[in-house]
């Protein structure tokens, strides 16, 4: 064979630049439809905390009614996918609503092993129970803690906000957004919420703490938030990173190519190798 | 039947179904401790098993929204795999690198494995919310190929077929089927190849498992190394377990073991010993690396702080230091107790990881119930009766009759 020295730091410098752009090319986005990802802006400082989104939320999804009183911390669970929490900070009760967030990224539908879980793209992540199995990596992996499962239940369901998709394929917005009184939901495509919230913020500096939650957080959520106080006095987790979380197993998943062509090559090699020395031996020992 | 395609020899006169039937039946005495300890169990656990279909997971766990994987996944299946992990790395030395003083041991560890992954991989199902919905990434009701489980299932299925494989020229000699014998024989080497592939990708992968709960697992226990961590781990924790579980064997189907591998024993536990020493100081190397890159020495003096080094330090440093001079001083005592430490510190391990540094935080924290307790003894001694009943009917310990290990 003539591969010499040359031709096979030429072979490599091609491997590698294959390598790289193959890499380059997956991560692009595909401009097939511009369809832009669809989101709601939560604005903290207009909530009054009066929970209709709560109560509508339950009635469109066919969950329980929630209780008239109710403690002032909770978490959404397996009834419910809403819950409006009071918090005491320096600037007085300040009202923060909470439900799934709907990730750009979502780790949940990285997590999901049969796209039951599933970010449309229009933005919201929904669950498909034609396709579950019940396994909770979606739970084990939301850094949001949303996907809540029916662990009383032979039938289980995984139950999160799904942003009303229904409605939302019917032109409707999400209900919890028609029926807020006081429009501290506001729904849009996810860039011109971004917009509306740093005019807001720009507009009256002295209420909004300059930051938008979900912005960058956990590499963008479709749901953002703006506030009179910092994050971390809302019990919203301010420590996420900033890049998305299905990012995190994307250099274990990268290498299992590798390995699955590497490594039975070696192997067989190995095989071969030790084999013949065998062989040898025996002959060896004949002599 | 065709008689002209003998798939089995005649059995005493018998016909193959026949033979299959009276197998059957159970061999030696019937009320030993060991049957009337597990029987209870095994019946309890069924119940148990039978309340959870019925009544949902909740029923009978104490898993939370907040933990929603408990023992069941990071015992059974966490655990067990790593466990499990004796089959490929012998299968390596034996069939790739050739090295023959392991041969005796490789069909015993082989079935184990095997065994391990249908019963605590199978274990998975107990755990599934919609079970019936198992098969969906393998026939593609959605392909999610960007998910590690998803990785990890397609492993399962595919390593418990290529072991199945591996295994195979045991169930025909104890089939006597020859042809089938020679068929399969020489599909071995393409299966362990196969096989060592897939180990090694799902070994790490039910590290990569953890990779996205960054936030939820303490940070001494969580790295992006933990897929690494786990590769590495599950070489010592196999073989510890084939050491555990052949000084066991030796005693218990002591009249089946050949003469010449009862002497063998002893040079292939020192050989053992030796792998698993090399490799734990690799482990333990690779450890600190990770340790002191991530600059967590305020939290060595917490009480997880403590816990961590006692894992570290008690169950990975001191059973290698054992092992390393139980080749030294040739005891075989100090092997087993070296095993034993070691089997304990990758229980500790995974356990860290998966439940007890899982949401290591919460206010409320996460503790099996009695419950999962019994159904994780029930799916283990399960595992131990169809394994007693395999070693009891096929030669697995025993040699190959006569014809199987004739050269062509």
């Amino acid at each position: 064979m003539g591969l010499d020295r040359r031709v096979f730091f030429k072979l490599l410098g091609a491997t590698g630049i294959t390598l790289a752009i193959g890499k380059e090319s997956v991560a692009k986005p595909t401009n097939k439809n511009e369809v832009e990802f669809y989101g709601v802006l939560y604005d903290s400082s207009r909530c009054v905390g009066c929970r209709t989104c709560e109560y509508e939320c339950a009635k469109a999804h066919g969950l329980p009614e929630p209780l008239s009183e109710v403690a002032a911390v909770r978490k959404t669970d397996e009834t419910c996918n809403t819950v409006v929490n009071t918090y005491q900070t320096s600037k007085g009760e300040v009202y923060i609503k909470r439900q799934c967030m709907h990730c750009n990224q979502p780790a949940c539908a990285a997590a999901c092993l049969t796209q039951a879980m599933h970010k449309n793209e229009t933005g919201p992540v929904t669950w498909n129970g034609d396709k579950c199995m019940g396994c909770r990596y979606c739970m084990v992996s939301c850094p949001f803690d949303m996907p809540k499962f029916e662990f009383h239940s032979a039938n289980p369901k995984i139950q999160k906000c799904d942003m009303c998709f229904d409605r939302q394929k019917a032109g409707e917005k999400p209900t919890c957004v028609t029926n807020c009184p006081n429009e501290a939901l506001m729904y849009g495509t996810r860039r011109d919420l971004i917009k509306e919230a740093r005019r807001r913020i720009y507009e009256k500096p002295d209420l909004y703490v300059d930051q938008i939650y979900g912005e960058h957080d956990a590499g963008g959520t479709g749901w953002l938030y703006i506030a009179s106080v910092p994050f971390e006095e809302l019990g919203m987790k301010t420590n996420l990173q900033q890049s998305s979380y299905p990012a995190l197993t994307k250099g274990f998943l990268y290498s299992v190519p590798s390995v699955f062509v590497l490594f039975p090559t070696i192997l067989l090699g190995i095989h071969q190798a030790t084999k013949n020395n065998q062989h040898k031996k025996q002959e060896e020992d004949e002599y | 039947m065709n008689t002209n395609y003998p798939i089995a020899i005649d059995h005493d006169g018998k016909s193959i179904w026949k033979f299959l039937l009276s197998e059957m039946n159970p061999k030696g005495k019937f009320l030993t401790p060991f049957n009337i300890i597990s029987i209870p169990i095994m019946l309890l656990g069924l119940g148990l098993i039978v309340y959870r279909f019925i009544y949902g997971i909740g029923s009978i766990t104490n898993l939370t929204q907040d933990t929603p994987w408990g023992l069941w996944i990071g015992f059974d299946v966490v655990t067990g795999v790593a466990f499990a992990g004796g089959a490929y790395v012998l299968t390596f030395m034996v069939y790739i690198l050739n090295m023959q003083k392991y041969h005796s041991i490789v069909r015993v560890t082989v079935l184990n494995g095997f065994l391990a992954y249908v019963f605590y991989a199978g274990a998975l199902l107990l755990d599934l919310g919609r079970p019936w919905h198992v098969i969906n990434p393998i026939i593609g009701n959605g392909f999610g190929v960007s998910s590690v489980l998803f990785l990890v299932a397609w492993h399962f299925l595919l390593y418990m077929i290529a072991q199945l494989i591996e295994f195979s020229p045991a169930i025909a000699e104890w089939l006597g089927a020859r042809r089938a014998h020679k068929i399969l024989s020489g599909m071995t080497i393409a299966a362990v190849i196969f096989g060592i592939t897939l180990s090694t990708l799902h070994q790490s992968g039910l590290g990569a498992l953890y990779l996205m709960a960054k936030d939820k697992i303490h940070p001494l226990w969580y790295s992006e190394f933990i897929p690494i961590m786990f590769f590495v781990s599950s070489i010592f924790a196999g073989l510890s377990m084939v050491i555990f579980e052949g000084s066991i064997s030796h005693r218990v189907f002591f009249s089946q073991i050949s003469e010449k591998n009862h002497k063998s024993q002893n040079t292939i536990i020192h050989g053992l010993a030796k792998i698993c020493a090399g490799t734990m100081f690799a482990y333990f190397f690779l450890k600190m690396l990770v340790f002191i890159h991530e600059q967590h020495w305020d939290l060595l003096n917490t009480p997880m702080g403590y816990w961590f080094m006692l894992e570290m330090l008690g169950f990975v440093l001191l059973p290698m230091i054992l092992f390393f001079y139980s080749y030294r001083t040739n005891s075989i005592l100090m092997v087993k107790v070296a095993a034993i430490l070691t089997m304990l510190g990758v229980i500790l391990n995974r356990l860290n990881v998966t439940v007890i540094g899982f949401r290591w935080d919460m206010a409320i924290r996460y503790v099996p119930s009695w419950m999962e307790f019994v159904v994780t003894m029930a799916v283990i001694f399960t595992e131990i009766w169809i394994f007693r009943w395999v070693i009891n009917r096929m030669p697995v310990l025993r040699d190959s009759p006569s014809w199987a290990t004739e050269k062509e």
